[in-house]
């Protein structure tokens, strides 16, 4: 049952990926986008995070998607124009980039061949054992983190302010 | 064929390899300034999952302490980036990143 959850959300999350880069629209791609989001999503309660699955349908799905597809629409961004392709990179793209990931694939197998497998349900993290390790061990990079969000915000409002003469 | 109620921990490694290629490819390919930016945020990811993986080999929470930092990262790099967009589309009416080069000259 976790196989087949498995092999049929990452091959969603691989067909998004792909979708991703080869939409023309950017509209398209930020679509494509939610779906990896959501399918890893997904593989993060399969790998036991429930967490960190919430936080990523809620900050990446939720809140980042909705600002990427909020500046596409306010920049009425529309398709890209078509590039000229050579006709090797016509020919050999597709068969070199498999090859290519086949080769990860073989290099992973290869140089880990002991690491376990997962279980559904062996592992679970909530939440209570990630703020625990928050306000412990990471205090000072979680301190950290709030001033760059800060530093953020200003930066964000400083870029995007009309100029008040 | 590993039994049905069991994933190679490899598996999760591989999807990782595979989406991060997938960004690396629209970061070099694609010539919308959106949809460059859009690839780093599916590389970034791709990096949480293989952090997540090993976080669960390991039985320590520590690798999704860095997921939970990367994603604070990639919210605050989006909210400066897009502004950034804004701001050259202001000033050049233009989202093609080949036509942004003033430093190259």
């Amino acid at each position: 049952m976790e196989l087949i959850l498995f092999l049929l959300f990452a091959a969603i999350a691989v067909a998004c990926g792909i979708s991703l880069v080869v939409q023309k629209h950017p509209i398209a791609s930020a679509l494509s986008l939610i779906g990896v989001m959501g399918s890893l999503a997904v593989l993060y309660l399969l790998l036991g995070a429930e967490f960190i699955a919430a936080v990523q349908m809620i900050v990446y799905a939720g809140a980042i998607m909705v600002l990427f597809v909020f500046v596409i629409m306010l920049l009425n961004a529309g398709a890209e124009s078509p590039i000229g392709k050579s006709w090797p990179s016509r020919l050999l793209g597709i068969p070199l980039l498999t090859i290519f990931l086949a080769l990860i694939a073989y290099l992973v197998q290869y140089y880990a061949p002991s690491l376990g497998v997962v279980r559904f349900g062996a592992v679970s993290t909530g939440a209570s054992e990630i703020g625990r390790s928050l306000f412990t061990k990471y205090l000072l990079p979680f301190e950290v983190t709030s001033i760059l969000v800060l530093i953020a915000i200003l930066g964000a409002i400083v870029l995007a302010r009309k100029e008040i003469d | 064929m590993p039994p049905l109620n069991s994933v190679p921990l490899s598996w999760y490694l591989i999807l990782s390899a595979i989406l991060f290629s997938l960004g690396v490819a629209g970061f070099l390919f694609r010539r919308n300034i959106i949809t460059v930016f859009m690839s780093i945020e599916l590389m970034l990811n791709a990096v949480n999952l293989s952090f997540v993986a090993f976080s669960h080999q390991l039985r320590q929470v520590d690798g999704q302490i860095f997921t939970f930092f990367v994603m604070v990262v990639a919210a605050a790099e989006a909210a400066v980036g897009l502004a950034i967009i804004l701001t050259v589309f202001k000033n050049r009416n233009t989202l093609t990143i080949d036509e942004v080069s003033s430093l190259k000259n």
